[in-house]
């Protein structure tokens, strides 16, 4: 660890002051109203109560562990296509990656609902071809797929970012000791690339445990997730000690997961977010 | 690139004045039946309302929060929310101060029991005479003190005519295995437990946790057939045909009404939720002789008149459903007569205890699916 200069000091101290009154502060709120009841008065009830909610915590761990393997598999194959690209087709693959990040979350769901409606899009076409109509939406396929849709571009980039940095020359040099194909993939790439893949899992991992509009909307008011029970509890029960206590684990879970990440992604240097 | 960026930065320019100029049409009322000051020119009305809930000067209707600037000089900070509990909560927090809410009645009782409404001028109220009497004195304000009532609906059954046979006449459709993955029930617990108990005849407002058990088992089957639980959605849904058969509030059925020929409408014969939303001012309101001004302009025949056909829900006010050119005069919907009149219940606010129970319930329910 460098010693930081009086100027480095300087430069950070807004910074954490901000941590400190948005992030820190907020943190220990939420830790008050777990552990208090709706009057003030410390209470151990909202904990205790959390194990009611075990089915919902598993569906919730369930649903977006399914959406980060497909975001990894299929973001990996195209984060290294992408990588291998002129620099002008990498820029422009980029570009369609980030574009459905330009828009909001909410809107991209409800095009989706319109989409995979009984009489959306797909079912449609598929109509016309004297297929289906398929039971789309209101299904677990269809808030996974919701998932796999808004996030996968955290998937991407990451990957894509350290994919980018192995040199050509590392690959040619793998291929001319002998190390082609699979091999070449397995000893070569994938190591230098574990970086990225940690960071996106994570940065998929996330969001999708924590979402609650995507299953709301994409789910047909069938399925419960986590994030629509805290929802369901602040706005609907006024209920934010409970909210919080089943946020709290939330979080837990999150810094779990994300100490596993660290954990797997060794000691490199290049952990990009985690 | 620069080039079409200073294009479209140019059209833009161009756009923007004629795009203000055309919603700056009508912004005032012809001939206001009270008279108002302009005394508290320059003060601000913080006004709570749900959703889409005013006419807002769209489609060229009346803008009646310009309207009511313009004649009185107040400032309208409007606001809005999507749930009774949502709005309760910011309430309740104490955070924020209010000037005008607009809850609904078991919402307004509880607001009431928890001393958190001043009582009304009504001397100052000089259009509450317009109010039908029948939407006077009801239980949740039993002696006018609190409240002015704002709407009045209803909840009913919306079936689409080519997929379903014949004319349903109950709520037990809503579990018929014929429309399986064709029915829609509500997202959200009161009015779809409310669904249940009206079909096996429980009180809708019990105190029992029993009833509430019985009503959940209800429900439980009913998973087997449903597409899914709807609020907003149940219109793309319903106007786009793919489901048959969704409860929803009867003034919203006109709107998908003009979006899908197909569809039809019945009060269910074991009885339905009616519900009246009124304005309200909050114990902690800053400016209370605005709030009365806001309120009693809500009221003028012309505002009045202009809410209930933007919102398409009934209006309590007599100068309204009396008025032969209103577009829903004489609607047996939305004004159902002594006979076609649908048996109604009123939502009480529930005992806490038993709100935790059947909100848990209600968790099982969806759970189960």
């Amino acid at each position: 660890m460098k010693q930081r200069s009086l100027l480095q000091r300087i430069i950070g101290a807004p910074y954490v002051l901000w941590a400190a009154i948005f992030i820190v502060v907020p943190l220990f709120i939420v830790a008050y109203y777990s552990f208090t009841d709706p009057n003030g008065a410390p209470t151990l009830a909202n904990i205790k109560n959390l194990g009611e909610y075990g089915p919902i915590f598993r569906d919730s761990i369930l649903y977006s562990l399914a959406a980060t393997v497909i975001s990894l598999v299929l973001a990996y194959p195209f984060a290294y296509v992408m990588s291998r690209k002129r620099e002008k087709t990498q820029q422009i693959m980029m570009v369609l990656v980030m574009l459905p990040m330009w828009m909001s979350l909410l809107i991209l769901t409800y095009s989706w609902m319109n989409i995979l409606e009984r009489n959306g899009i797909i079912n449609t076409l598929l109509s016309k071809i004297g297929a289906g109509p398929l039971t789309l939406i209101g299904t677990p396929g269809a808030v996974i797929f919701g998932m796999v849709y808004n996030y996968i571009p955290y998937m991407i980039l990451p990957i894509y970012s350290v994919m980018a940095k192995i040199e050509p020359s590392v690959l040619e040099a793998a291929e001319d000791l002998g190390s082609g194909g699979l091999s070449k993939l397995y000893r070569v790439i994938l190591p230098l690339s574990m970086p990225g893949v940690v960071s996106g899992i994570t940065m998929v991992f996330v969001p999708s445990v924590s979402t609650f509009y995507i299953s709301q909307k994409l789910g047909d008011g069938k399925i419960l997730l986590v994030g629509d029970i805290i929802e369901r509890q602040i706005q609907a029960q006024n209920n934010y000690n409970m909210g919080a206590a089943l946020s709290l684990v939330l979080m837990v879970i999150i810094v779990l997961s994300m100490a596993l990440m660290k954990l797997f992604a060794g000691d490199t240097d290049e952990n990009l977010y985690v | 690139m620069k080039k079409l960026l200073s294009i479209l930065l140019a059209v833009l320019m161009a756009a923007v004045p004629v795009s203000l100029s055309s919603c700056g049409s009508n912004t005032a009322i012809e001939s206001p039946r009270a008279t108002y000051t302009r005394d508290l020119a320059g003060t601000t009305v913080n006004v709570f309302n749900w959703g889409e809930y005013i006419s807002d000067g769209s489609e060229g209707s009346l803008n009646v929060n310009k309207a009511f600037e313009a004649l009185t000089g107040i400032h309208v900070n409007y606001s809005f929310y999507d749930s009774n509990e949502s709005m309760y909560g910011k309430l309740k927090s104490g955070a924020v101060s209010y000037d005008v809410i607009i809850p609904s009645d078991y919402m307004i009782e509880r607001l009431i029991k928890e001393d958190m409404l001043q009582p009304l001028d009504y001397a100052k109220l000089t259009n509450y005479d317009l109010i039908d009497p029948q939407y006077k004195n009801l239980f949740f304000d039993p002696d006018n003190t609190y409240s002015v009532p704002y709407n009045v609906g209803l909840v009913g059954l919306i079936y689409n005519t080519t997929m379903v046979e014949g004319t349903p006449d109950s709520w037990a459709i809503m579990w018929d295995e014929k429309y399986k993955d064709n029915i829609l029930t509500f997202d959200n617990p009161r009015d779809a437990f409310g669904i249940a108990q009206f079909l096996i005849g429980v009180d809708v407002n019990s105190e029992n946790k029993a009833d509430w058990d019985a009503a959940a088992e209800k429900l439980k089957e009913q998973n087997k057939v449903l597409q899914g639980r709807v609020m907003d959605q149940v219109f793309a849904k319903m106007e786009g045909g793919n489901a048959a058969i969704a409860p929803y509030y009867a003034g919203d059925y006109h709107v998908m009404k003009s979006n899908n020929p197909d569809l039809a409408f019945v009060y269910p014969k074991e009885g339905t939720n009616i519900f009246v939303d009124s304005a309200c001012v909050p114990k902690n309101a800053v400016n209370y002789e605005a709030a009365l001004m806001y309120i009693n302009f809500l009221m003028e025949p012309e505002v009045a008149l202009a809410n209930a056909e933007y919102i398409c829900y009934a209006s309590p006010n007599t100068a309204v459903a009396n008025n032969p050119d209103y577009e829903f005069y004489g609607d047996e919907i939305l004004y159902p007569t002594e006979e076609s009149r649908p048996v109604c219940e009123y939502f009480h606010d529930i005992d806490p205890e038993i709100r935790s129970y059947y909100e848990k319930l209600w968790e099982s329910v969806i759970l189960d699916s």
